[in-house]
């Protein structure tokens, strides 16, 4: 019963935070395996087995590895700083693990002005990251500006998927 | 690799309709001499007895089926059906007529009747035509010509424009070309068509560099490829390994500056097209990306961001030292030289959203000249100095035009997604490319007027999008 009620307030307050936060689209994220990297890439050969420090691992551990932004925004909120607290929290405990800051834009903008908006949101993120005590050289980024949407569908949910910054290890 | 440098020899053009009918450059101007030297003879050529009329046609207003200019063109006759590396001399002629008739359709003023379906013409004929013949078709103008390969492997293309109402001579040119540039005497021969019926400057015989795209919307595939201004002699030139976007050719045609992914960072290269070879115009950590070259071809813009923010930098072709034109903490990018090299249209989001700004060439005087609804984006300076094309999000991205101080606002298409405006040599067109909407996110060229009434596809052999029309060939 305790129990019960534990999670049925999770999912109140998880409910409160996406509908205060009227720009995501968090019924559709897509899964992991979706973000242009192969999580069991990194796992040394032993299958299903994550090992410490690896991209999975980081995956698992975090959070979330993307953080979203409104239309032709890149401030970061107070969810995508939940987001980057823990992502800062595995990176400082593998100091040696380096990470790209991706940045994306939606469809409908133009092609070199989404460059320049991808830059502003990985840049976003990066800063972020170095504020919380994470080594800015570990930290480079890269904006795809629209060239690599996650969602593929032309509507409000798809872009406010593809509005991101995505960190990634590199290992 | 193989010299890319298309030699085609522009041995005459005349001065059109002013009498004594100038000739090709073998011969000296003569009235008593044809113009073609050909073993046949063909009858003397009529001098043109009234003076040139004036350009009939202007770019301006809705042309539609009707208001067009009805021209037959038949198939160019060969006084030697002769097998050359581009095929028979006597396909060849029906095949050069095609071209033009392609061309002249193409550009929205003309309503081209023939080859196909035309009797063909002897080539004592092509200087003496039989208007009576072609009076019933309703035509205004009639073009034929011939092709003739010489003993050195050469062709050479003559080409003639006559009135049928006058029932006199407006145009003729003679072009010496190597047989797999055939295709370039018949665009010179539409071109001189064109520029004599619509008193425009010619645009047909050009290139352009754009993107051909394949694969799926989330792992697209785009690869730098070139191609004639109608879409033939098409080339890919990357493989598609890495992202290819936003190319540009430069002036001379030599070089394309261009944004490549390789080694996953976001660069401008400079490809030099007849040595395939490739460097980064500037080495920097920072992303540097929306090349844009000076008329003169010695300085390209690129813009670059430093920490986030992205600003607009012009440097020598060469290399070297950067100077930074705007220091703005919005997002200034892409721009475009005006004709002459003083000033420079471009974006920037400093107002809140993104709008067209002018400066000068140094970067000062920056001044904000769009004012309407919306975001405005991607602008390209007109050949001509007259006018920016652009692009206008609201809603939908739309193809519009406007004057260099921001008045005269014209949209030239309405669909979901047109993006990226390139001007055509003389500034009568844009080619720019639509994007469609949903899972399959296709792009292909497209090609409008400044009616905005005469919209076409061009061909590409895969998808495309930001396509970069190159000036007239030299």
């Amino acid at each position: 019963m305790r129990n019960t009620h534990k999670a049925m307030l999770m999912a109140f307050t998880i409910l409160a935070v996406s509908g205060c936060a009227g720009r995501r689209a968090p019924a559709e994220l897509p899964p992991v395996a979706d973000s242009g990297y192969d999580a069991n890439a990194n796992t040394g050969g032993v299958a299903n087995a994550v090992v410490p420090g690896s991209q999975a691992d980081f995956v698992r551990s975090v959070s979330s590895d993307v953080i979203y932004f409104d239309t032709d925004r890149y401030n970061i909120d107070d969810i995508d700083r939940a987001a980057l607290t823990s992502q800062a929290e595995w990176l400082r405990r593998y100091p040696n693990v380096r990470a790209t800051v991706e940045g994306h834009a939606d469809e409908r903008g133009t092609r070199e002005y989404n460059i320049a908006l991808g830059e502003r949101r990985a840049n976003a993120a990066r800063n972020f990251l170095i504020s919380l005590g994470v080594d800015g050289a570990r930290l480079s980024v890269i904006s795809y500006g629209k060239e690599r949407p996650v969602a593929l569908g032309s509507d409000e949910s798809a872009w406010a998927q593809n509005r991101r910054a995505v960190t990634v290890t590199v290992q | 690799m193989q010299k890319l440098t298309l030699g085609c020899a522009l041995i005459a053009l005349t001065t059109l309709g002013l009498g004594g009918g100038a000739l090709m450059a073998q011969s000296p101007p003569s009235a008593a001499t044809p113009a073609p030297t050909t073993a046949t003879t063909p009858a003397p050529t009529p001098a043109p007895a009234t003076p040139a009329a004036p350009p009939r046609e202007t770019v301006t207003g809705d042309l539609g089926a009707q208001a067009r200019t009805s021209i037959v063109i038949t198939g160019f006759a060969t006084p030697d059906a002769v097998a050359t590396p581009a095929g028979n001399t006597s396909a060849l002629g029906i095949q050069i007529a095609d071209v033009i008739s392609a061309d002249l359709e193409r550009s929205g003023l003309y309503a081209p009747l023939g080859p196909g379906g035309l009797r063909l013409v002897p080539m004592t004929e092509v200087t003496a035509p039989r208007f009576d013949n072609w009076r019933p078709t309703g035509a205004e103008s009639l073009v034929q010509g011939f092709v003739r390969a010489d003993a050195a492997g050469n062709l050479t293309v003559g080409c003639y424009l006559y009135d049928m109402a006058l029932g006199s001579e407006l145009a003729r040119n003679g072009f010496v070309v190597q047989p797999r540039d055939w295709r370039r005497a018949a665009h010179r021969c539409a071109d001189a068509i064109y520029s004599r019926l619509s008193g425009e400057a010619p645009f047909f015989d050009s290139r352009i560099a754009y993107i051909a795209e394949t694969g799926p919307k989330d792992a697209r595939i785009k690869r730098l490829a070139i191609m004639d201004s109608d879409g033939a002699n098409h080339r890919f030139i990357t493989t598609g390994q890495s992202l290819a976007i936003t190319p540009r050719y430069s002036p001379d045609y030599r070089y394309i500056a261009y944004v490549s992914y390789l080694g996953d960072r976001v660069r401008v290269y400079i490809y030099d097209v007849e040595g395939a070879s490739q460097r980064a115009v500037y080495e920097s950590s920072n992303p540097t990306f929306a090349p844009r070259w000076s008329p003169d071809g010695r300085f390209l813009l690129f813009s670059m961001s430093v920490a986030g923010n992205t600003d607009i930098y012009r440097i020598p072709v060469e290399g070297g030292t950067p100077r930074r034109l705007t220091d703005n903490p919005g997002i200034d990018v892409g721009g475009s030289f005006s004709p002459d090299g003083t000033r420079i249209v471009f974006e920037s989001d400093r107002s809140g959203g993104q709008q067209i700004y002018v400066m000068n060439a140094d970067g000062s005087s920056q001044q904000r000249i769009s004012f309407g609804g919306g975001r405005y984006a991607t602008p390209e300076w007109s050949p001509r100095g007259d006018l920016i094309a652009f692009t206008r999000i609201s809603g939908n991205f739309r193809i519009g035009v406007m004057t260099p101080s921001g008045g005269g606002e014209r949209l030239l298409t309405d669909d979901w997604q047109d993006e990226a405006p390139t001007w055509a040599p003389n500034g009568r067109l844009v080619q720019f490319f639509r994007t469609s909407r949903g899972r399959d996110g296709r792009s292909q060229i497209f090609q409008v007027d400044l009616t905005g009434v005469n919209l076409r596809r061009i061909p590409t052999p895969v998808d495309g999008s930001d396509p970069a029309w190159g000036p007239i060939l030299p």
